[in-house]
């Protein structure tokens, strides 16, 4: 759900293994968007970057469906000075998982969002003003809809895969169930097919953090010329707690003083390195997120269930959907429990699909799916080779016949 | 090719759907995947064989076994497969039932404990036998419950499994041959490797 905190400064050269520089695009769709929810856009703006070169027939792109914070910018840099690469960059580029020398690699912010798609910060052209809290109210299908329009825009009939951790994965499973032939691969990591309560309490005190700010004035931030710093600098502190384990916390931080002093003697105020992280998790955070796309983001987090339509029954969901399945969790993540994973197996295997699964070992807590975990990219880059695979021509090839494909231009 | 998966091969019907708790390297479904187009799911602890599994492009979940199979639904596999793996669970007899439950048939291969060599060993020798289907030391060994081709049928009368088949192969050493006069005989003495097709 967040981003990575620490990054290798490659101010001096690209990394090898990096995605290189990257531009960000924008794709426009002028028709009306109808949102699940009911009401309608008149128009939509989705921003994206890609990575690696499409293949003549069209069948290596992969789609990476972005968290609660992430958004388009998943790899490489976006100048040579850039001190901080994207947020997959791990896992993404020449000869990583997502191997860009195979896979042409579409990464989106997704509707709703707030670096540059379409969102609450947008104008709503119907009043001249920024949407703000008037944003309609999305749902995950609402992205998955929007990232089918843009596969069409870009003549990607089917996707080698579709891959999402966390709120990711969540878009992942949807794009298994809503479009079953237009993936062959979804690949879930640190995933569920629904909140727990708990989870829900943390967003709930999360958002409660960012609308009890004096300074959000109900999402109309804006028009009063300023930003719930101060709620959203809380919020993101609670999902760092969620995101890390206790044991690696305990690792990073232990009891260590920023400042001040445990002697007798000598009264200064205390400040443990925990608390020094936090806040600037909080600071770095308030300064760069819209407080609306937060709320909407963690609603539509909230809401997301699987098999709601299918009478509950995640088996019967799953009934429909044609690719192989990749699910992955890790042991010391509470945020989304291995349980959660194991869950959504146990109805891929009752559905009778394709599916491995494999429980990582790692002490990184929910951030685990950002970060190297060793195992990790063993399992991940091993599944993603068999895919490459199957891809029929490679990205030089230029005598594949085009795909049969039911582009429908937005 | 393994001689286990030729003797497994026979059992399993085209297109069925397997499931091999204890998969390995993934050598089995494979050859079941290329031999009979099987629907196959293996069932693996160990990471490095889990990652060899999936690119070989098969389906491969983590899970360890002794803590049973209650993820799978009854009658949800044609076969259920358990190769050189018995002696390696916590509990043979939960396992067994487990597997009964969730396949409609089952098919149990093991080194038999019971074998001319390992009492040789353990007689002459006074040591915990080692040997080609028994290559540990006693104290490193994942082998912590050996039975005899005897003690399996034993527990197989106890728990009312059906024996459809046993399949023994002979010693290492001797010529290669599945079913000798010696282990038709006495295969709790000749049998150095027992493979069961077993049902409720």
């Amino acid at each position: 759900m967040s981003e990575p905190n620490t990054y290798p400064a490659t101010s001096m050269l690209i990394a090898p293994g990096s995605a290189g520089i990257v531009e960000p695009k924008k794709a426009h769709f002028g028709q009306p968007f109808t949102v699940s929810c009911g009401r309608i856009l008149p128009s939509i703006d989705i921003v994206y970057e890609t990575y690696g070169q499409l293949n003549a027939d069209k069948s290596n792109a992969v789609l990476i469906c972005h968290a609660l914070s992430g958004d388009h910018h998943a790899a490489g840099l976006h100048s040579a000075d850039d001190k901080k690469p994207g947020w997959w960059d791990n896992y993404i580029g020449p000869g990583k998982a997502i191997d860009t020398n195979h896979f042409y690699v579409v990464s989106l912010n997704n509707l709703g969002g707030c670096a540059g798609s379409t969102g609450p910060s947008s104008i709503n052209p119907e009043t001249g003003k920024q949407w703000g809290p008037d944003f309609p109210t999305l749902r995950v299908r609402d992205w998955v809809e929007s990232q089918r329009m843009l596969a069409d825009k870009l003549q990607i009939a089917q996707w080698a895969a579709v891959i999402g951790g966390s709120l990711g994965g969540m878009q992942a499973m949807r794009w298994a169930l809503e479009y079953p032939d237009r993936l062959r691969h979804c690949v879930v990591i640190a995933s569920a097919m629904k909140l727990s309560a708990q989870n829900i309490a943390f967003n709930k005190t999360s958002r409660t953090a960012i609308s009890s700010d004096p300074d959000f004035h109900g999402g109309r931030y804006h028009e009063h010329n300023t930003l719930p710093k101060r709620g959203l600098a809380i919020a993101r502190m609670i999902g760092h707690i969620t995101y890390l384990s206790d044991n690696v916390m305990g690792e990073k931080f232990g009891r260590d003083l920023r400042s001040g002093s445990f002697e007798r003697g000598i009264e200064s105020e205390l400040e443990f390195q925990v608390e020094s992280y936090l806040r600037h998790q909080g600071d770095v955070f308030s300064e760069s997120f819209d407080a609306n796309t937060y709320m909407l983001m963690t609603r539509a987090l909230d809401f997301f269930d699987l098999a709601r339509e299918y009478g509950d029954d995640p088996v019967k969901a799953f009934a429909a959907a044609k690719c192989r399945f990749l699910v992955v969790s890790f042991t010391s993540d509470w945020r989304f429990a291995p349980e959660r994973s194991r869950e959504l197996v146990q109805a891929l295997i009752g559905a009778e699909k394709s599916v491995s699964y494999a429980e990582i070992d790692a002490p990184q807590g929910h951030d685990s799916f950002l970060l190297p975990v060793e195992r990790y990219n063993q399992v991940f880059s091993a599944y993603m080779q068999y895919a490459a695979k199957e891809c029929v021509s490679q990205p030089d090839d230029q005598h594949q016949p085009q795909a049969n494909t039911e582009v429908h231009h937005a | 090719m393994r001689d286990d998966y030729v003797a497994v091969d026979k059992f399993i019907d085209e297109g069925s759907r397997v499931l091999d708790l204890g998969c390995g390297d993934g050598g089995m479904l494979q050859h079941l995947d290329e031999s009979k187009n099987v629907r196959g799911l293996g069932v693996e602890i160990d990471s490095d064989n889990i990652t060899l599994c999936v690119s070989k492009g098969l389906n491969v979940i983590e899970q360890d076994i002794d803590n049973g199979l209650s993820n799978f639904a009854d009658n949800s596999f044609d076969t259920v497969l358990l190769t050189q793996t018995l002696q390696a669970v916590h509990r043979p007899d939960y396992v067994l039932q487990e597997m009964l439950r969730v396949g409609k048939e089952c098919i149990i291969s093991f080194p038999n404990f019971g074998h001319w060599h390992a009492r040789w060993h353990l007689m002459l020798r006074g040591k915990m036998p080692v040997s080609k289907f028994m290559p540990f030391e006693w104290y490193d060994t994942p082998n912590i419950h050996f039975c005899t081709v005897k003690d399996f049928e034993a527990l197989c009368e106890k728990q009312h499994i059906r024996i459809l088949q046993r399949t023994v192969q002979v010693a290492p050493g001797f010529k290669k041959r599945t079913s000798g006069w010696l282990n038709r005989a006495w295969p709790n003495l000749f049998a150095a490797y027992a493979i069961y097709h077993v049902t409720r």
